[in-house]
C-alpha cells in the first residue's frame, strides 16, 4: 500500500489535509484576490457581513477589509507555526537524542539546561525575548522557538532511554555501528510517532502564541496576522461580533487540522500499525 | 477422535460444537471450530497446542474473557447445567472466582504490584461478599500455608515484588482456589518459570487437585508438561482438535500425524550421542571472568550488590558447542553478554585467538566486534520494526566498510541460506512468523563472517516444531561454516540435542562442565542431578517414544 493510500485510510486525517490545503490555498491567492494592502482602510467602520458587495466579512474598526486581513493572515500564521516549530525540533531533538541514549553526566547536564528553560513561564518568556528583540517576524518566530523546545527534548530523551536497551540496538552495536548511526538509523525512526503528534500540537500552540502576542501589541507591525485582528476587535465585541469571530474560527479550523494531519502521519509512518487496520 | 472416556465419572464442563469467530482480517475466520470436549470431575485435562492453535481461546470462553470483537458463533458450553455462552456478564461474574478458579502464565503481572499479597487473596472473598475482613485474612493465611509458601506470616504481608516467579504463581494459585471452585483453568502457568520451579508448581496442582476433588483444565503447549499431569490430552491445531483422548495412549501411541511430529520434535530425553571433542587450540578461553551489578542505595535502602559472574572460566574449540545451562538469576545471559562485550565485565580475561576483548574499547572494540556475534532470545524485540530485513542484515557489513550494494546482495544470499528465500530483503519484520524472525536474527549474525556466534536463549520463545527447525538449522551452518558456538539455555533438553560439551551455571558460578553425554548420564552435582530430575515429562510414558 503506498504511503498515501494508508494516510487516506484515516478518514479525519483527510478532513485535515482537505482544510489545511484550503488554509494554504488562502494564503497564496490572498495577494491576486486581494492586491491591495490589507491594513488600508478602504470602507466605513463596522461594516456588517454581507452588507455590501466586495466585503462578505464587513470591515473593522478602521474601514480594512476583514476578508483580505483574514487571507493575508493565513500566510503569517502558517509560516510562523511551520518555522518555530522546525527551529524548536532542531534544538529539542537533538538533546533529548543524546541525553537519552548516553545518560550519565551528560544526561544530567543538558537536563538541568533543559530545566532552567522549563521553570520559566511560556508566554513570560516569550513575551521579553520579543521586546529585547524588536517585534518582527523573525523574532517572533525565534522566541517562540526558544520557549518550546523543552517538551521536545524530554519527549525524545524519554523515548531513546526506553528503546536504547532494546534487543535491536543492541544488535546494531555488535555489528560495530557508531553511536551516530545507531541514533540516527535505529532509534530515531522509532521516536517519530510521538515526536510527530508533537509537533502537530506545537504547531497550533504557535499560531496561538503568536496571536496572543499580537494581541498584546507585540506582533510585527507590517504583516497582517490573526492574533493582531482579534486583538484589535476585544474592545468592540460587544458591537462587532464578526471581528473576533472569523479569524478566531480561522486559527481553531487549522489548529484541529493540522490535529488530525498529524495523527494520520503518524498511522501511515508505522509499518505495524496499517497492516492491523 | 477416540471417545476413551471409560470411567463414568460425572461431567463437570462440556464444550460442544464451540466455534469462536476472529475479527475481520485476522489470519483466519475462526479461532476455533466445531471443538467438543469434556471435563470430568478429579481429571486433570491438558489442552495441548502450539501458539496460534486456539487453545486458550476455549478457556477465555468458559470465563466470559474472551478479547474485544472475538465471540463465539456456535455450540455451548455447559456447566452444572448452565449454557455459559447465553450468560449475561453479571451472571458470569459470579460464577467467576467462586465456581471456576484461573491461574494465568505471568505471575509478574497478573498481580497488582501495589497490593500487599493477603489483600489480594482477601479481595477474592470481598468480590464475592463473604465473611468479615479479619475472617478474610485468616483464610487467607490458611490458603498461604496450603500452597506452601515458606514463611507464609510473612508472605501475607509482602508485596509481590518481593517473592519469586515460583511464589508468585502460588499466590495465584491460592487466589484462584480461595473459593473453592470446581473448576480450575490453568492457562500456561508454568511457562514462565525455571524447571526446578515448575517441577514444584505442577506437583501441587497436581496435589490440590486430588485432595480437593477438583476438575483442571491445564492448557500449554509442552508435551512434557502433558505426560507429567495430565489425565486426558486433546490436541489442537489451526483451531481443530486433532486428537482426543487418555493421556498415556496419546503419549505413547499418537495416532495423528500432527500429534506424532509435535511429539517427535520435542528435544528427546535420550541421553546425547558420543561426539568427538577436538584438541585443537581453542577459540576462546575465559579467565577468571567476574561481574557484579550494583544498585545505587537511596535514603531508604541500602544499595545491593548481585555477583552475576564469580570466577569463571572456560575454554571453548574451534568449532565446537559449548552450551552453558542454568536457571534464571544463574549469571547465565551476563557471561554472554560479557562475551559479545555489551557488558562490561569488572575483572578477567576474554582471549579470542590470543586477543584480549576485556580490555579493548572504542574503535578498537568495534574492529574486533566482527568476529564474535550473537543471536538473542526475542525474535520479536531483536528486529527494529522500521528496518527492512535486508537492511537489518547489511548494515553490519556496512558499518564496517562493505558498499551498501553489495551488502544489500550479500544479505539476500544469507537470506537464502537460512531458508527464507532472497526477496525477503524488502519486506519489514512484522511480516514474519516468530520462527522466521529467528532465521533473519541468525542470517543477520552470520553476515559478518564471525568465528564465535552466542546464542542466547535463541530458540526459547519458539514453539516445539520450530525449534526443532532452528536447531536443525543451527547445527548445519556450524559445519558449514565451521563456526563455535556458545549456546545458553535454561532448557536442558535442548543443550542435549546440539551441544558438545555443556557448563552448568547456578548463582553466578560455575557448578559442573563436561560432555553432554557425561553431563547427561553420570552428574557429579547434586544441582546438576536436580535439574535432570526436573525436566517434565522425563519418567512418563513420553521417556519410552524419545
Amino acid at each position: 500500500m503506498s504511503f498515501f493510500a494508508r494516510f487516506a485510510q484515516n478518514r479525519g486525517a483527510l478532513v485535515g489535509l482537505i482544510i489545511l490545503l484550503v488554509i494554504i490555498a488562502m494564503a497564496i491567492l490572498a495577494p491576486l484576490l486581494f492586491p491591495e494592502s490589507p491594513w488600508r482602510m478602504v470602507q466605513r467602520p463596522f461594516l456588517p457581513p454581507l452588507s455590501q458587495d466586495g466585503f462578505p466579512l464587513g470591515t473593522d474598526t478602521m474601514g480594512r477589509n476583514v476578508a483580505s486581513g483574514l487571507m493575508h493572515g493565513a500566510w503569517v500564521s502558517l509560516l510562523i507555526g511551520l518555522v518555530s516549530t522546525s527551529v524548536a525540533l532542531l534544538i529539542g531533538v537533538p538533546l533529548g537524542a543524546i541525553a537519552g541514549y548516553y545518560g550519565g553526566l551528560i544526561d544530567d547536564v543538558l537536563m538541568r539546561f533543559t530545566e532552567f528553560f522549563q521553570t520559566i513561564p511560556n508566554f513570560a518568556l516569550a513575551i521579553v525575548l520579543v521586546a529585547i528583540m524588536q517585534p518582527s517576524i523573525t523574532s517572533i518566530v525565534l522566541a517562540i522557538a526558544i520557549v518550546s523546545w523543552p517538551p521536545v527534548a524530554r519527549l525524545v530523551r524519554a523515548e531513546f532511554m526506553s528503546l536504547r536497551n532494546r534487543e535491536y540496538v543492541e544488535a546494531a552495536r555488535l555489528v560495530g555501528q557508531s553511536n551516530t548511526t545507531i541514533i540516527i538509523r535505529q532509534i530515531l525512526p522509532n521516536t517519530l510517532s510521538p515526536i510527530i503528534v508533537l509537533a502537530s500540537l506545537m504547531v497550533a500552540t504557535a499560531i496561538l502564541l503568536e496571536s496572543a502576542l499580537s494581541f498584546l501589541g507585540l506582533g510585527d507591525p507590517n504583516v497582517m496576522s490573526w492574533g493582531y485582528m482579534i486583538g484589535a476587535a476585544r474592545t468592540v465585541i460587544r458591537q462587532a461580533w464578526w471581528l473576533s469571530f472569523f479569524p478566531g474560527v480561522a486559527i481553531l479550523l487549522t489548529v484541529l487540522a493540522l490535529n488530525l494531519v498529524g495523527e494520520g502521519l503518524d498511522d501511515a509512518l508505522n509499518p505495524k500499525l496499517s497492516r492491523e487496520r | 477422535m477416540s471417545a476413551t472416556e471409560n470411567q463414568s465419572a460425572e461431567t463437570v464442563l462440556s464444550i460442544r460444537d464451540l466455534s469462536i469467530a476472529l475479527p475481520k482480517g485476522a489470519d483466519r475466520a475462526l479461532a476455533v471450530e466445531d471443538v467438543s470436549y469434556d471435563v470430568k470431575r478429579g481429571e486433570i485435562m491438558c489442552v495441548v497446542g502450539e501458539s496460534g492453535s486456539g487453545k486458550s481461546m476455549a478457556a477465555n470462553a468458559v470465563m466470559g474473557l474472551l478479547p474485544k470483537g472475538v465471540r463465539a458463533t456456535q455450540g455451548e458450553i455447559l456447566f452444572e447445567g448452565w449454557n455459559l455462552l447465553a450468560m449475561t456478564e453479571k451472571q458470569h461474574r459470579a460464577l467467576r472466582g467462586l465456581k471456576i478458579g484461573m491461574i494465568f502464565q505471568e505471575p509478574m503481572t497478573a498481580l497488582n504490584p501495589l497490593m500487599r499479597v493477603g489483600a489480594q487473596i482477601a479481595e477474592v472473598f470481598e468480590a464475592h461478599g463473604q465473611f468479615t475482613s479479619k475472617e478474610r485474612q485468616a483464610h487467607a493465611l490458611e490458603l498461604l500455608i496450603e500452597v506452601g509458601i515458606p514463611q507464609p506470616e510473612k508472605a501475607i504481608r509482602a508485596y509481590p515484588f518481593e517473592l519469586s516467579g515460583g511464589q508468585r504463581q502460588r499466590v495465584m494459585i491460592a487466589m484462584a482456589l480461595a473459593l473453592e471452585p470446581i473448576l480450575l483453568i490453568a492457562d500456561e502457568p508454568t511457562t514462565a518459570l525455571d524447571v526446578t520451579t515448575q517441577a514444584q508448581i505442577l506437583e501441587l496442582i497436581r496435589d490440590l487437585q486430588q485432595r480437593r476433588g477438583m476438575s483442571v483444565m491445564f492448557i500449554t503447549h509442552d508435551f512434557g508438561v502433558v505426560a507429567e499431569i495430565a489425565n486426558r490430552v486433546c490436541v489442537m491445531r489451526h483451531g481443530k482438535i486433532v486428537e482426543l483422548g487418555d493421556a498415556r495412549p496419546v503419549l505413547e501411541n499418537p495416532q495423528d500425524s500432527y500429534t506424532q511430529a509435535l511429539i517427535a520434535a520435542i528435544p528427546s530425553n535420550a541421553v546425547p550421542p558420543h561426539r568427538e571433542t577436538s584438541q585443537v587450540a581453542p577459540l576462546l578461553e575465559i579467565k577468571q571472568l567476574n561481574k557484579v551489578f550494583r544498585s545505587r542505595g537511596g535514603l531508604f535502602k541500602p544499595a545491593r550488590e548481585v555477583r552475576a559472574l564469580d570466577d569463571i572460566s572456560l575454554t571453548l574449540a574451534r568449532g565446537e558447542t559449548l552450551g552453558i545451562v542454568g536457571e534464571s538469576g544463574s549469571g547465565k545471559s551476563t557471561l554472554g553478554r560479557c562475551v559479545v562485550r555489551l557488558e562490561h565485565p569488572d575483572s578477567g580475561e576474554l582471549l579470542l585467538d590470543g586477543v584480549n576483548l576485556s580490555q579493548l574499547k572504542g574503535d578498537a572494540l568495534r574492529r574486533e566486534r566482527r568476529r564474535v556475534q550473537m543471536i538473542f532470545q526475542d525474535p520479536y524485540a531483536s528486529l527494529n520494526p522500521r528496518t527492512k530485513v535486508g537492511m537489518a542484515i547489511a548494515q553490519g557489513p556496512i558499518a564496517n566498510g562493505t558498499p551498501k550494494a553489495d551488502a544489500l546482495k550479500q544479505a539476500g544470499e544469507l537470506l537464502d541460506m537460512v531458508g527464507l528465500g532472497a526477496s525477503a530483503v524488502e519486506r519489514f519484520p512484522h511480516e514474519f512468523s516468530g520462527g522466521q524472525r529467528q532465521r533473519i536474527g541468525i542470517a543477520r549474525a552470520l553476515a559478518l563472517n564471525p568465528e564465535l556466534i552466542v546464542a542466547d536463549e535463541a530458540v526459547s520463545a519458539l514453539d516445539v516444531s520450530i525449534q526443532a527447525q532452528v536447531l536443525e538449522l543451527l547445527e548445519e551452518l556450524k559445519q558449514r561454516l565451521s563456526l563455535s558456538l556458545l549456546f545458553i539455555t535454561h532448557d536442558l533438553r535442548v543443550a542435549a540435542r546440539i551441544c558438545d560439551r555443556i557448563v552448568v551455571m547456578q548463582h553466578g558460578r560455575i557448578v559442573e562442565q563436561g560432555s553432554a553425554e557425561q553431563i547427561f548420564l553420570a552428574p557429579k552435582e547434586a544441582y546438576t542431578q536436580d535439574l535432570l530430575k526436573a525436566i517434565p515429562g522425563r519418567e512418563g510414558p513420553m521417556a519410552a517414544t524419545a
